[in-house]
């Protein structure tokens, strides 16, 4: 081909396509903003309806796949729930190489809500991944060969590991789960050529552990104040209070700030750990390079609901009283979708996505959540119409932004909870007294939703009820469709404006994987999506638990009593492509 | 069909359902309760049974955490489980064979009830059971009076049973005292020479009895362990004491 012949050929691809984007998806949330957002326009609402699967692959493992396969270098990376099989595939569905870390068993048990892993990071020909008895992994992408791998977690003190690692100017950025366990959250960052760690910041404790310095300025005076992380907490409390870093990590590059979130306090019960419990179920800005913390924000201090903060954090620039914002949307797991200015930390404003009945309102002067004492829970006390239930108004499950449409697609629960007479449980011999959790629709009957959400107008444009938790990740594309998997197998391409239905498949097993598309080297567009129910929501079908037992999976089989008669567990690699 | 008869009969179907293996899920280091080696108190009680029908003692060793009914009895790997809370409602339970309390364990200074003006001033160790909204009787009791500050929790997962922790802690003078659940602690307590009382607090329960679980479907297998349990009743109890378990 001539040079002439060349530029001729580029010049067919649109240039949006060719300049800005590769059309490859290196990491779960597609880039560091976390928007999951893909600028190929081949798949449009103009032809969606013709999408059709093109290749298939079985991963073999049977438990919930919470996954994003990643797309580069012409293959596509799947890492799979425990044991962690990591499996580099051909287009076709072919096993280019097949990785398998030696997890240990015991790691199923301590993992609260089934075995998952939430995908890898690409980067720079190689493949980075966690494992759920809590180790960090490199492999060279082409081979599949070990790099290095650190171990970081402790399972036999409950520690696990089920977050996507994010890769940030050579540091790979790892969290802790386990909150439920006396486990105390941290994230830390390794060199991603050794594994070698290079800082570690602890949710909780004295400053110096938190990495708060003098460049901490948190917009709130609530959170201002020295050791805060010890002084909010009784004596001691805090050496096992939880604030896992279990979700997701942005970055800004201009701020050169990293935002990820903290999970709920534990293990002692609300009335037993008075204070604010600092720093979990809130937001940490920090500074990638030292680890030094910037802001923090707490969306639910004192958690009283298993409120964990773990969610995405959507780095956009909007529109806002006519000027333009650098802000952090978050929709968050107490019901509300938060708007923060994302250098200062500031609450712009803070509204309900869904129906909340465990506060009123988020308190903007004070940035400080409202709770309706009502519904606080106390030992011996009944509690109905908990609001929404504890996996939240959303759990992990990523929602993604367009930028065409203005739009924050996010998938969620409708879900609210009774917690009923205390019963006595049991563990390693000993037995104690626990709150019986009934999980059940919220208004409407319907369980789970797919909202469109303005975030500048603050107001919800369109919904899609769905009679399970929407437990996938959602997609964005700039061909103008939107893409999620449903519980009971359906995936699922709406039209990003209005919401209609326009294309869906229907798969064996529940989706509950984030799916995402790419530019394969044959120059095509393809979307991809793991499904393989499971996860807290789904642990019924993929757990085969017995749901006569209402208060099983933490009270979540209440609520999915009817899973089993839609879908079987098994995961699979689905890949759809127009013909 | 007289009573004679009908209890040949349930000899018949007990002895016929055991074949001749009893299969024990149990966790590996969990003593005073099961040890690896063969060591705990419900080890020695599952050897008594398994002899008295007869049937070669097989073990499972399973840590003792989230969905072990479904991974134990539930997958097949064994029919038994030592000492379950009885009506426990993920399996099928026998009689209970020992009934027990939360007791309070101390040194030099006594803690014998919630209503000891001191309760608030001493440091006092509890397990920490590690679910949402769960707790042992004694850390809702210490919360509800206000003995919140002074109260370390010891996560019953980790490297040591955590009622083995707690009387280090005691016995090192790093704990006033604590409240735990008495056949956890009452083997480490007489080791240590440490003080036991039972512990009680009107809004909840603190005893528990305890039974053998069985799936919920093994009927003939439960009425089997019930007849071997009554059976054997006064060796039990002399296994129990020797452990140190109160009653």
């Amino acid at each position: 081909m001539s040079v002439f012949a060349l530029a001729a050929a580029l010049a067919l691809v649109p240039l949006a396509a060719r300049s800005a984007d590769d059309g490859e998806w290196r990491m779960p949330a597609r880039d560091y903003a976390a928007t999951r957002y893909s600028p190929l326009a081949d798949i449009s609402v103009a032809n969606v309806r013709s999408l059709k699967e093109v290749w298939q692959f079985t991963t073999g493992v049977q438990a919930g796949h919470e996954a994003a396969p990643l797309a580069a270098g012409g293959l596509i990376y799947v890492v799979t729930p425990y044991p962690n099989y990591v499996f580099a595939l051909e287009p076709g569905g072919k096993v280019r190489w097949k990785y398998d870390p030696g997890v240990k068993a015991s790691a199923q048990g301590v993992a609260c809500c089934d075995v998952v892993n939430r995908g890898a990071f690409y980067d720079a020909g190689r493949l980075f991944f966690n494992t759920l008895d809590g180790q960090a992994i490199a492999l060279d992408a082409k081979s599949g060969r070990e790099l290095w791998r650190a171990k970081l977690g402790n399972i036999a003190a409950g520690e696990t590991i089920t977050m996507a690692p994010l890769v940030v100017k050579g540091k790979v950025l790892v969290g802790n789960s386990g909150g439920e366990l006396g486990v105390r959250g941290w994230l830390v960052a390794l060199d991603a050529k050794s594994g070698k760690p290079l800082w570690k910041a602890y949710s909780t404790g004295p400053d110096k552990d938190v990495l708060i310095g003098p460049a901490f300025k948190p917009f709130y005076s609530s959170d201002r104040g020295q050791d805060l992380g010890v002084k909010s907490w009784p004596p001691h409390a805090w050496q096992i209070g939880g604030g896992t870093v279990w979700g997701w990590i942005s970055y800004d590059p201009q701020l050169n700030l990293i935002y990820y979130g903290t999970g709920n306090p534990g293990p002692w019960n609300p009335e037993q750990r008075p204070g604010d419990n600092k720093w979990t179920a809130g937001v940490f800005a920090r500074d990638p390079d030292s680890g030094e913390a910037r802001w923090f924000y707490q969306f639910s201090p004192h958690d009283l609901h298993d409120y964990d903060a773990v969610n995405e954090n959507l780095l956009l620039d909007l529109s806002l009283d006519g000027k333009i914002r650098r802000v952090l949307v978050r929709p968050e797991r107490n019901g509300y979708v938060y708007v923060l200015d994302r250098a200062s930390g500031e609450v712009l404003s803070a509204t309900p996505y869904v129906h909340i009945t465990t506060s009123t309102g988020v308190d903007l002067k004070s940035g400080r959540i409202q709770y309706n004492p009502q519904k606080e829970p106390k030992a011996g006390r009944a509690v109905r119409d908990i609001c929404p239930a504890s996996p939240g108004a959303k759990d992990w499950q990523p929602s993604a932004y367009s930028p065409r449409t203005g739009l924050l697609y996010i998938p969620h629960q409708n879900l609210c909870q009774d917690e009923e007479t205390y019963q006595a449980s049991y563990i390693a011999g000993t037995p104690y007294v626990g709150a019986e959790v009934l999980m059940r629709p919220g208004p409407g009957g319907h369980r789970g939703e797919f909202s469109a959400w303005d975030p500048v107008a603050a107001k919800k444009r369109w919904a899609v009820a769905e009679n399970f938790p929407v437990w996938s990740g959602a997609l964005a594309t700039a061909g103008d469709v939107v893409f999620y998997g449903t519980m009971d197998g359906y995936f699922k391409a709406l039209d990003a404006r209005s919401g209609e239905v326009l294309w869906s498949f229907r798969a064996s097993s529940g989706i509950i994987g984030q799916p995402i598309t790419y530019r394969g080297l044959d120059g095509k567009q393809y979307v991809a999506v793991l499904s393989g129910v499971g996860g807290w929501a789904g642990a019924v079908v993929s757990n085969d638990i017995d749901t006569r037992d209402g208060s099983a999976a933490l009270g979540f089989a209440n609520a999915m009593r009817d899973l089993p008669k839609y879908t079987v567990k098994g995961g699979m690699l689905h890949v759809f492509a127009l013909p | 069909m007289s009573l004679r008869c009908l209890s040949a009969l349930l000899l018949f179907f007990s002895n016929s359902v055991l074949s001749t293996e009893l299969r024990v899920c149990a966790e590996s280091d969990n003593l005073p309760f099961s040890h690896i080696e063969r060591t705990g108190f419900e080890n020695r009680i599952a050897a008594l049974v398994a002899f008295d029908l007869g049937a070669d003692l097989v073990y499972s060793w399973q840590p003792q955490r989230r969905g072990f009914v479904r991974k134990t009895l539930g997958a097949g790997l064994c029919d038994v489980w030592m000492g379950v809370p009885a009506d426990y409602p993920r399996v099928l339970t026998t009689r209970p064979y020992y009934r027990s309390s939360y007791v309070f364990v101390y040194g030099k200074r006594s803690l014998r009830s919630f209503d000891d003006p001191a309760l608030r001033a001493l440091r006092i160790g509890v397990q920490l059971p590690g679910t949402d909204m769960a707790q042992t009787p004694a850390g809702h009791a210490l919360a509800a009076r206000g003995a919140i500050d002074n109260v370390v929790g010891f996560p019953i997962y980790g490297e040591q049973p955590a009622a083995q922790r707690i009387v280090q802690a005691i016995a090192q003078g790093a704990l006033d005292a604590g409240v735990v659940w008495g056949p956890a602690v009452g083997f480490f307590a007489h080791r240590e020479r440490l003080s036991i009382a039972k512990a009680a607090a009107p809004e909840l329960p603190f005893e528990f009895s305890i039974a053998i679980g069985v799936r919920r479907d093994a009927r003939e297998l439960r009425d089997a362990l019930d007849a071997a349990l009554a059976r054997r009743e006064v060796e039990v109890a002399r296994i129990l004491d020797e452990y140190g378990v109160p009653r």
